[in-house]
């Protein structure tokens, strides 16, 4: 058990599963970083800090950096992934999605289910996402529920470093594309990670505090947010069951609407606008199949139907805020 | 090198297939027993028969929405192609894929496209894994003059040469995006071969209706790229014989256009010609290898008609291998 951060703790997956892998490979903007430069290649090892080492260990054949080309490397890890090998591409942004799309939700989503299940297609998309860092409207979404509602994606979201390890080892072995969301703003929360092997199986949500009163699901960082919320209601005797989801597809169902069902009382928190938001899912999905179950009325916190603005009082304005999840906690309960 | 007759024999019959293929499905299709859209390849047989017949199943290509010949060309089998275009269980892709959207990568075939221009990065990834493997195995993009308009294809051109991989881009030009002339549409002088060579490829051209010269060239092609040179292009002049889909009235078509194009540009007229000429072959070889191609699409027709629809219940199988 070692304690590290999340950048850490991604790094060093890689470097293990490329170890174990050789069909592991890496592709991306800057994931060397310096070619074609007086520095010479890894003068920068990624600009997240998060393939450091990787370019001296295996070669330019399997760590390879791109042009910024985002349909290119995305394109590129389908069909490498279709010819045998296990590509990561790295999305320096998640915003650059929309480059990409079309290689994400035509081609890498359905080549197994338009091919009749004849074939595999096991690309990891690193996508780099979220508010909080200034960083203003086209390098700041979370677009986890966009590629959330396509069939053929997996979409996974680690929290915590040991999350990190686990999830992206089991992304890097299992055969599914999956979409791997890394929060600027959490790359530098450290915890314990084990030694050696750690998978953590997608579609198990993370119960992150038992507290009875009423049910808080969330995912990626508004699940430190939903904490600090957590903390402020438990100095008043309110009990949070907070559910870190770690992946919205596949989905565990099954911890949410348990949950529910005990409490009665669901609020959601969603780093992304309202309309067709993984809150606005997570909220259909309770009162479809927890209906009878619920006391009040789910509460969604998300961000408003606005771009992510850049200045910092507009950009907190925007964020779902540790006041907010409070606020909507006691809405729940006093209805 | 000298093209045995067995060689002759099989290009002939591999281009005959085609070309039965989708001269039976422009039939078939005006039954209505055959839904969707079909985009046929009759015309352009020489480009996929002339490319595919260097490649072993380890050398991968992508295709287009265009891609029946491509299909044939590079091992797939007919009668599953035939069954998949009917939307059957027994189809290659189990009635999922249809027309636009056949692949077996058993045979190296990586998959039809729907998306004009989608292929093309895709080729640069498989060839990115044939380098790793280390065979002196190629990967192939087969785009025609609309895709080399996308910009996935600049950027799959531009990677390909950047990371030196063994991808090579086969450009078919046959002179219509759709319902778009390439005169209009292709804004460097009419000339896609060019644009490889300006994202620094070497980059050759060849009569796409000629199997001889199509074949030939890539032979110089292939040499070039399997022996570590990086990507090539090639850019092929041929023909659509029909529509940019079925149903398509063709009002952009010149008078007397087409009738010109089958009777100066048929590779297969030009086949027979050739090797009749040059004394390679007896042209009765080549009616018997026509009356097996059709009794061959007269039998996959058959079957496939006659072949059972999917479950429905299996509407969303497959959509993952493993989904908790």
């Amino acid at each position: 058990m070692a304690v590290m951060t999340i950048r850490d703790a991604i790094v060093a997956t890689l470097h293990a599963e490329m170890e174990r892998d050789p069909d592991i490979i890496l592709l991306g903007e800057d994931v060397v970083g310096g070619n074609g430069t007086a520095g010479g290649p890894e003068a920068i090892g990624g600009i997240w800090g998060t393939s450091g080492g990787l370019f001296d260990k295996f070669g330019p054949e399997r760590v390879i950096d791109t042009p910024i080309s985002e349909s290119a490397i995305v394109g590129a890890a389908a069909g490498a992934a279709l010819a045998g090998k296990r590509p990561v591409a790295e999305l320096m942004f998640a915003d650059f999605v929309g480059v990409s799309l079309d290689q994400i939700w035509n081609q890498i989503a359905k080549f197994r289910y338009m091919f009749g299940g004849k074939t595999k297609c096991p690309a990891v998309v690193r996508l780099v996402y979220g508010a909080g860092m200034q960083t203003a409207a086209q390098h700041s979404q979370s677009v986890y529920a966009m590629l959330t509602a396509m069939p053929g994606l997996k979409v996974v979201l680690p929290t915590t470093p040991i999350d990190a390890k686990g999830l992206l080892t089991e992304a890097l072995r299992g055969d599914d594309p999956v979409m791997f969301f890394e929060h600027k703003a959490l790359y530098g929360v450290k915890g314990e990670v084990p030694d050696g092997d750690h998978r953590q199986r997608f579609g198990e949500a993370r119960m992150v505090r038992e507290g009875g009163d009423v049910t808080l699901v969330t995912c990626g960082r508004m699940v430190n947010f939903s904490e600090k919320a957590a903390d402020k209601l438990a100095a008043d005797g309110i009990g949070i069951d907070l559910i870190d989801l770690r992946t919205t597809s596949p989905l565990d169902e099954e911890a949410i609407l348990d949950s529910v069902e005990a409490t009665g009382r669901l609020v959601v928190v969603d780093e992304s606008p309202p309309r067709c938001s993984l809150a606005a899912d997570i909220a259909a999905l309770v009162t479809t199949k927890a209906f009878t179950s619920l006391k009040a009325p789910p509460e969604l916190v998300t961000g408003p139907h606005s771009p992510i603005p850049f200045a910092r009082e507009l950009e907190r304005a925007w964020v779902p805020s540790p006041q907010k999840i409070e606020a909507a906690v006691r809405r729940a309960l006093g209805f | 090198m000298q093209l045995s007759r067995d060689d002759l024999i099989g290009a002939y019959r591999r281009m005959a297939t085609i070309r039965a293929f989708e001269e039976r499905l422009h039939d078939e299709i005006k039954t209505g027993e055959i839904a969707g859209f079909t985009h046929l390849y009759a015309g352009q047989e020489a480009v996929a028969v002339g490319v595919c017949d260097h490649l072993t199943v380890d050398d991968m290509i992508v295709s287009t929405h265009r891609g029946h010949g491509h299909c044939i060309a590079k091992g797939c089998d007919v009668k599953g192609m035939m069954q998949e275009i009917y939307g059957r269980a027994g189809g290659l892709c189990k009635g999922r894929g249809g027309s636009m959207h056949i692949a077996d990568l058993s045979v190296g075939m990586l998959g039809a496209n729907g998306i004009v221009g989608g292929g093309a990065p895709q080729a640069v990834g498989a060839a990115i894994a044939a380098r790793l493997n280390g065979k002196g195995r190629v990967a192939i993009a087969f785009s025609g003059d609309g895709a080399c308009n996308q910009g996935t294809t600049f950027e799959a051109m531009n990677m390909a040469v950047v990371t030196k991989v063994p991808a090579i881009f086969v450009f078919e030009n046959n002179h219509y995006s759709e319902h778009t002339g390439v005169d209009y549409a292709v804004g460097t002088n009419k000339d896609i071969a060019s644009r490889a060579e300006a994202f620094g490829m070497k980059a050759w051209r060849a009569n796409g209706c000629d199997y001889f010269e199509t074949y030939e060239t890539m032979r110089e092609l292939l040499d070039y790229v399997r022996a570590g040179n990086g990507p090539a292009a090639i850019e092929l002049d041929t023909e659509r014989f029909y529509g940019h889909f079925e149903g398509d009235p063709q009002r952009y078509r010149g008078k007397g256009e087409l009738d010109r194009i089958r009777e100066e540009r048929d590779c297969l007229k030009a086949f027979r010609a050739r090797v009749g000429e040059a004394k390679l072959l007896d042209l009765a070889d080549l009616d018997a290898v026509d009356a097996e191609v059709a009794d061959l699409i007269e039998a996959a027709t058959v079957e496939a008609r006659a072949a059972p629809p999917p479950d429905p219940e299996t509407v969303a199988d497959d959509v993952y291998i493993d989904y908790v």
